[in-house]
Order: C-alpha cells, then sequence, then structure tokens
C-alpha cells in the first residue's frame, strides 16, 4: 500500500470547508484590496509609509497598484484642487467594479483648511466615497484601520449584486 | 525690540483685514550713498528716462518707462553684470488709480547686488516680453497673464500656468474673492457632469467645523447619542452609555458608577 495515501474519512477529517458564495467572495475581495497609488499631497507620505515595512500594508493584502484598471480602492490622499478633479473623475471611472474610495484627510474630505478657490470641497462633491479618515495628515495606523473597516463594509454586503449607485448621479 | 504685537488673531484676520490696506513704507536712501548703485544708476539714466530712484533696505529701486523695459534689462545685462531675473511679477493698483506695477528684481552675483527696475501699466495694458532675455521670465510672465491677467508681448506661449486653461477670472486681483466667484464655486461640478447638476450636488460647504446638533442623521451629540434620523429636541434625557459588555470581560471588574466618584473640578 502506498505510504503516503491519505484517508480523508480519518485523521482530520474531509478537506472540505462549508461556506456561502457571498462570503467566500467577499472573503477574497476584503482580504486583496489592491490600492491606487493616489498621494495628491503630504497624505501621501503617510500613505506610503503605511506600505512600507515598517508598518507594512501587504499583510492585509493591499498592494499598491499604478493603474486604475488593477485597482479596488482608491484612497484619495491629500488636497483635490479643481484643476485636478476632472482627472479624479477619470481614474474613477476606469476602476473596474466593485470599486471602494477612503478619503484620507481633512483637505480630501471637506477642503481642510484651504478654503480657496482653487481648492474642492471634498472629494465628494466629484466621486462616492465609502470611508472618511479624520487627521491632517492621518496616522499610518489611522489608514489601516480604515481599510479594516472598508473590509468589514465589504463583507457585510452581499457578493453577487452589482454595486449599487452610491449617488443620484 | 520691535513693539509687542497682539497675535491671538491672526488666523482669523485675513477674513476681516481690508484688502486695500498699504503696508508703511520702510525708510528710502539716496542713491549717492553707495557707490556701486550710483555708477550702475548713472549707466542707465545716460541711456534712458528714469523717473524715480531710491535705495529701500540696501537694494535700488528704479522707476523707468514701459517701453524702455527690453532694452534697459538688456543693458543691465550685457553691460552692468546683473545675470539673473530672480523675480518678475505685478502689483495690483487698481483701485488707487487704475494701474499695475510691474517690477522686475534683478541679481550680480559678481557686484553682490539686487536691483528693482520698476514701472506702471494701465489696465488692459500690455508689457513687452523679457523672455528673449532671460529664461526665468517664461514662466514668470504666464503667471503674471495667468494671476493678474496682464499679457506679455512677443512671449513664445501666453497661456495659463497654474489655473486650467478653461479658467475664468485672475485670482490674485485684489478684487478677486478668496474663496472664489460664482464660476470658480461650480468650476469641477460644471466641467465634469454639467450645469444640470449642481442641484444635485450642492453648493459647497464652506464651514467645515459646521455643527447641526438638530441633524441626528450626520451629527451625534456626545451624551446624547439617538439612532440615526431620531428627530431632536431640546429636553431630551442625557443617554448614558455603557463601552461595557454586560456580562464584564475576564478579570476587569465592571464599572459600577453609583460607588465610583465623579471629579468635577479639574482643578481639584
Amino acid at each position: 500500500m502506498a505510504q503516503h495515501k491519505v484517508n480523508y474519512t480519518q485523521d482530520g477529517g474531509l478537506p472540505v470547508a462549508l461556506t456561502s458564495i457571498d462570503k467566500i467572495v467577499n472573503w477574497g475581495r476584503s482580504n486583496s484590496l489592491w490600492a491606487l497609488t493616489y498621494g495628491l499631497a503630504c497624505c501621501g507620505i503617510e500613505m506610503m509609509a503605511s506600505g512600507a515595512s515598517r508598518f507594512d500594508f501587504d499583510r492585509y493584502g493591499t498592494i499598491f497598484r499604478a493603474s486604475p484598471r488593477q485597482a479596488d480602492v482608491m484612497i484619495v490622499a491629500g488636497t483635490l484642487t479643481k484643476k485636478h478633479a476632472e482627472f479624479i473623475k477619470r481614474l474613477y471611472d476606469q476602476m473596474t467594479e466593485p470599486r471602494w474610495v477612503i478619503s484620507m484627510g481633512s483637505c480630501a474630505n471637506t477642503g481642510g483648511m484651504f478654503n480657496t478657490y482653487a481648492t474642492v470641497q471634498g472629494c465628494d462633491r466629484i466621486i462616492p466615497v465609502d470611508l472618511y479618515l479624520p487627521g491632517c495628515a492621518p496616522r499610518p495606523e489611522t489608514l489601516q484601520y480604515g481599510v479594516m473597516l472598508l473590509q468589514q463594509k465589504i463583507r457585510a454586503n452581499k457578493a453577487g449584486n452589482a454595486q449599487k449607485a452610491k449617488r443620484l448621479m | 525690540m520691535r513693539a509687542y504685537t497682539p497675535k491671538d488673531d491672526v488666523q482669523a484676520k485675513a477674513y476681516y483685514t481690508d484688502r486695500f490696506y498699504v503696508a508703511p513704507q520702510v525708510p528710502k536712501q539716496d542713491v549717492a550713498d553707495d557707490a556701486v548703485f550710483a555708477a550702475d544708476l548713472e549707466a542707465i539714466s545716460a541711456k534712458f528716462e528714469v523717473k524715480e530712484s531710491f535705495i529701500q533696505v540696501g537694494q535700488m529701486v528704479v522707476y523707468i518707462n514701459a517701453n524702455d523695459i527690453y532694452a534697459v534689462l538688456e543693458l543691465m545685462r550685457d553691460e552692468l553684470e546683473y545675470t539673473q531675473l530672480t523675480e518678475m511679477s505685478a502689483i495690483d493698483w487698481l483701485a488707487k488709480d487704475n494701474t499695475f506695477e510691474i517690477f522686475y528684481q534683478m541679481l550680480s552675483m559678481n557686484k553682490r547686488k539686487r536691483i528693482r527696475i520698476k514701472y506702471f501699466i494701465e489696465n488692459g495694458q500690455a508689457v513687452d516680453s523679457v523672455e528673449k532675455l532671460f529664461r526665468s521670465a517664461d514662466w514668470s510672465e504666464r503667471e503674471m497673464f495667468d494671476m493678474f491677467g496682464i499679457e506679455a508681448n512677443n512671449h513664445p506661449f501666453m497661456k495659463r500656468i497654474l489655473m486650467p486653461y478653461d479658467w475664468q477670472g485672475n485670482p490674485l486681483l485684489k478684487t478677486y474673492p478668496l474663496e472664489g466667484d460664482e464660476f470658480a464655486a461650480w468650476y469641477e461640478v460644471d466641467k465634469i457632469y454639467g450645469k444640470e447638476a449642481r442641484d444635485i450636488i450642492g453648493p459647497e460647504l464652506r464651514d467645515t467645523a459646521r455643527v447641526d446638533r438638530y441633524d441626528s442623521n450626520r451629527f451625534a451629540r456626545l451624551g446624547f447619542e439617538v439612532p440615526k434620523g431620531t428627530e431632536i429636541t431640546d429636553d431630551m434625557e442625557k443617554t448614558v452609555q455603557s463601552y461595557q459588555e454586560d456580562g464584564g470581560v475576564f478579570l476587569i471588574t465592571k464599572l459600577d458608577k453609583e460607588s465610583s466618584k465623579v471629579i468635577d473640578d479639574p482643578q481639584r
């Protein structure tokens, strides 16, 4: 008898786990959130720190991609100027569904201290936002906690349905 | 020592100080006080009309005619060793006498001196480009065009540099509101979604610290937490929040509010 033959009915049981489609799809989605490299200002430095070895975003399956076509989540890290507004919309449209947006820091949330003619007063005027991170700039821990919250949000939703429009537009 | 001025409202001050306020000037000295500047001024005034000249904070300021600017800067670069144009832009005097003051800050590394060439133009008048003399004037003149609307003749690429090409208005004019005019307020919405989306997206919220205690959809008042969407009235009971599980946590004693003492006075 072959030595390597495994008797699945004994010694640890069958290599089968029962789950629902929703759960396994959401498990896959939430644990490989590839983020679009989108540092617009000083928050981008904190975002880079989150990706580097000390804070190590790879633990969460979050890998920064330079193309919106490979990204699941857009982290708007920094001040969004009015000149740049059309490009954030274009990049968002190029991301494949399902897609999520994290608005990182005061400037992306509300315009922050830039109460001027040239700054978009909150990136949610342009694209739908799933998560707002407070701070100026938020620490890498905040961003990582935000990604964990986003993972919770993804797991709480049904996977099969197409993403509902998050905005009236 | 400088006179003390209260600095407790420096950030708010920008919102209520007069934007047409002109700061007091530092004292002016005679050009004859400095031998190098005196020789330079003599070389300039030999060929061009000099309207006014003085030394201020160790730098000579020379007022000339607007038409002479190219020739004056050429003379200064080629003969007087002022080889760098470090900065140039305009000053808005439209409220005072409908003019712009254009300045060119020149640096001589050999002489270790700086000269500021200035002249006035009427509103709507164009200036002569010095881009052929100094490459740095390329972007400076574009910025001047962008921010003040002053065009430079003979410039190779007279377009906006900081604001988008389809922008309307010149943001550095003193009459331009800091938070933007009607065009600026709706710029990104109009451009991306079209004017009909204005009603859906709504106007910009400029007060980012705004809190509405009666709006339970967007705000949660500490100590008065209610479910989202609840109607809030003034005579509501304070909700006692407990952040500990009912059964308690292993090894951690559950807080008993009745037997604990609350210290109200922070200065106790």
